[in-house]
């Protein structure tokens, strides 16, 4: 084996442009799957099947089917619709979408897991139901989302690196254009790979001391 | 559906003075079970009224009525002269105002310290100040003993004094009536006895109409104007606690009370 | 709508589809094996089975599949010389990325046993692995099933990477159907519903395999929580 340390000293501003991207659309694709999924258990607690229907049924379609052909789907199919936007933006929807899937799952348990006596105290004292949602349901909801959340904000740093199949130039996207140039591929490969595994690794310190204050 | 489609509801008819809440042809299933089966019973204003019985005999059910947790299959039920149930959502709304309940879990909000958990309610409800609204709180606190516990979120306090603080924070809405149901069954035994003695002062203090269901017999000895005895959906006995507890009339409430007593 | 697929196409599906179920089935055998060799060393006595076990588990789940992809397909044989057949690369990638998240599970289930069974289980002068062959696995098996279920959906989904690497798996039949015919929308929406309907499939059959495991430990199945749905991607922190 041949460790080449002047390819890695090379590779490093490449680098630094990949880890730009990524983490922009980690950031991104998060707050947008955060938002969606919250748009799709509002709209599964509506009362009529009519709109409970069609919501389950797409987000279990999005949920069961890869992340990589959702990918190809929007890069290839939205143009054809006449729908044009930055690989980026692209990206970020195929990421947000796909996580607005787990999310609502998330939201749902969190909602679902305020025991039943909360709303029957709240009933008791006669608490206007948005009041009730504000100052009760919600806040010991956010408890249990919170940490919940960020292991999905893991998973999906993960996941960028499939951006790279749709043109985005993240952090494995660089390490590939560097290696067709300087044909040295072990080290950017490698040294990405332990970038993932670094930043996950922080991520996850980051959330556990966050859960920590949160309970 | 429009209010001119509707058959209106017949008008409540008088209560006899002094009666506060009126059941009337009451049934309530669960699935195959009856837990109530056409159950009569009025209450007066002010009177102290536990209900006693053999468990999943319908008493809960009852208070949970009284409090639209549940819903009755059938009958009316009246309260102050004015319908619960059926009524229309805002007429519900106002009957329910005037009646507070006390859970068996306590049902404390976990996210709110203990002085908000008793405001919470009188400011966003009763649209009082939040100045008064916790003028009022510290003095029910006092009473059940917990002045010194404002500042802790519920968490911190042991099963006995969540629940006078439930206790409190239920007074706080001044209620004209109070539903207590079961609640000293999850405390530890040597915690029990705090909670009672909270009770028996408001009882003694107030002209609150209380409602209770309790294992504890002395307790309802203690406090009780009237003990009604529950079986099989209905009100198989009532009287004085003296007589109920002395010289019982059914064989039911006998059995029943040797096997808690 | 006017179908553009014809017949020959259609084999090219099909024969896209027989590489992700040959590839789905050889790396679910791999990652099961992993997951239990993993998390049974995560309870062993001795620290260092312990760390080597958990190392595998935090560096596997850290990382991105793709990226170990691209590592086992095109590092491994540049920097030690190992050249795999693609089926067998996409199989040891996928199997060990997807054995460390098993891990976690098989490692949850059996810490979730109750305490005094173990007890039992050492007042009866069981053998350690006595008592994790006879006692622990046989409760813990059938708590593994409702994530098993979910981590093997994620594993279908995980399959499609390999068409990165130019393996003719089902997405890969898609791209190449989509340069035959310039048009995209068809060919994808396909793609996807085949996909969808291998993921019912499959927690179709693990459903199945849990009643049976249950009926066998006279337990009654319980109807899936949220939680168990969310938890099995999100276990990278946990």
């Amino acid at each position: 084996m041949n460790w080449d340390w002047n390819a890695v000293a090379e590779f490093m501003p490449h680098f630094r442009d990949g880890l730009v991207v990524t983490l922009q659309a980690l950031v991104l694709g998060s707050l947008l799957s955060f938002t969606l999924g919250l748009v799709w258990t509002l709209l599964m607690r509506t009362p009529t099947r009519w709109v409970r229907w069609p919501v389950g049924v797409f987000t279990e379609f999005v949920r069961n089917t890869p992340l990589l052909v959702q990918l190809f789907f929007l890069f290839y199919v939205l143009p054809e619709w006449g729908l044009t936007f930055s690989a980026l933006t692209m990206g970020v929807i195929g990421l947000g979408l796909h996580y607005s899937t787990y999310t609502m799952q998330v939201y749902r348990a969190g909602i679902e897991g305020v025991p039943a006596g909360q709303w029957e105290a709240a009933k008791a004292l006669n608490l206007p139901l948005r009041r009730t949602w504000t100052a009760v349901i919600l806040p010991q909801a956010v408890r249990r989302v919170v940490p919940a959340l960020g292991n999905y904000v893991i998973s999906m740093l993960k996941d960028t690196p499939l951006l790279m199949t749709v043109t985005v130039l993240e952090m494995l996207g660089e390490a590939r254009l560097f290696s067709q140039r300087a044909f040295e591929f072990t080290e950017p490969v490698t040294v990405i790979g332990l970038a993932f595994i670094v930043i996950s690794y922080l991520a996850s310190l980051l959330l556990r001391s966050l859960e920590r204050r949160l309970v | 559906m429009s209010d001119t489609l509707r058959t209106p509801e017949p008008a409540a008819p008088a209560p006899p003075p002094g009666e506060l809440i009126r059941f009337d042809g009451v049934s309530k299933r669960f699935g195959e079970n009856t837990v109530l089966d056409r159950l009569d019973f009025s209450v007066e204003a002010g009177k102290h009224v536990t209900l006693i019985g053999p468990s999943g005999s319908g008493k809960t059910t009852i208070l949970r009525m009284l409090m639209t947790l549940t819903r009755p299959d059938e009958g009316t039920i009246t309260v102050d002269g004015r319908r619960l149930y059926p009524a229309g959502r805002r007429e519900v709304a106002e009957v329910r105002r005037n009646i507070g309940m006390v859970f068996q879990q306590f049902n404390l909000f976990p996210n709110m310290k203990v002085l908000r958990n008793v405001t919470e309610a009188p400011v966003t409800v009763l649209g009082l100040s939040k100045d008064e609204a916790e003028a009022r709180a510290r003095e029910l606190l006092e009473l059940v003993g917990l002045a010194d516990k404002c500042d802790v979120y519920p968490s911190q306090l042991s099963g006995g004094q969540q629940q006078r603080v439930a206790i409190a924070r239920a007074l706080a809405m001044r209620p004209q009536v109070l539903l207590l149901d079961e609640v000293t069954s999850a405390l530890d035994p040597e915690l029990v006895a705090g909670v009672l003695d909270v009770l028996r002062d408001i009882a003694r203090s107030t002209d609150i109409t209380m409602l209770c269901v309790t294992h504890e017999m002395n307790f309802a000895r203690d406090i009780s104007d009237d003990v009604l005895m529950f079986d099989g959906g209905k009100v198989i006995e009532s009287g004085p606690p003296e007589r109920i507890f002395e010289a019982p009339a059914h064989e039911r409430t006998r059995e029943f009370l040797g096997a808690v007593l | 709508m006017n179908s553009s697929m014809t017949p020959g196409l259609w084999e090219l599906v099909l024969d896209g589809v027989w590489v992700t179920v040959q590839l789905l089935v050889l790396s679910a055998v791999l990652a099961t094996a992993v997951a239990f060799a993993a998390g049974i060393a995560r309870t062993h006595r001795l620290w260092i089975v312990r760390f080597l076990a958990g190392l595998y588990t935090e560096v596997f789940r850290g990382t991105s599949a793709l990226i170990m992809m691209f590592w086992v397909f095109f590092v491994m044989p540049t920097a030690f010389g190992w050249q795999l057949v693609p089926l067998w690369a996409g199989t040891l990638a996928l199997g060990l990325t997807y054995g460390a998240y098993g891990a976690e599970v098989v490692r949850g289930a059996i810490a979730a046993v109750p305490q005094a069974q173990r007890d039992a289980g050492i007042a009866l002068s069981l053998t350690p692995w006595q008592r994790m062959r006879l006692v622990l696995l046989p409760q813990a098996v059938p708590e593994m099933i409702p994530p098993f279920s979910n981590l093997l959906v994620e594993l279908l989904k995980g399959t499609a990477l390999v068409s990165i690497m130019g393996m003719g798996d089902l997405a890969f039949s898609g791209n190449l159907i989509r340069l035959a015919l310039q048009e995209s929308t068809e060919i994808y929406t396909y793609v996807l519903v085949i996909y969808f309907v291998l993921a019912f499939l499959l927690t179709r059959v693990m459903r199945g395999l849990e009643k049976n495991l249950k009926v066998r430990t006279g337990r009654t199945v319980r109807t899936g929580s949220p939680e168990t749905t969310a938890d099995v991607k999100a276990g990278a922190a946990a």
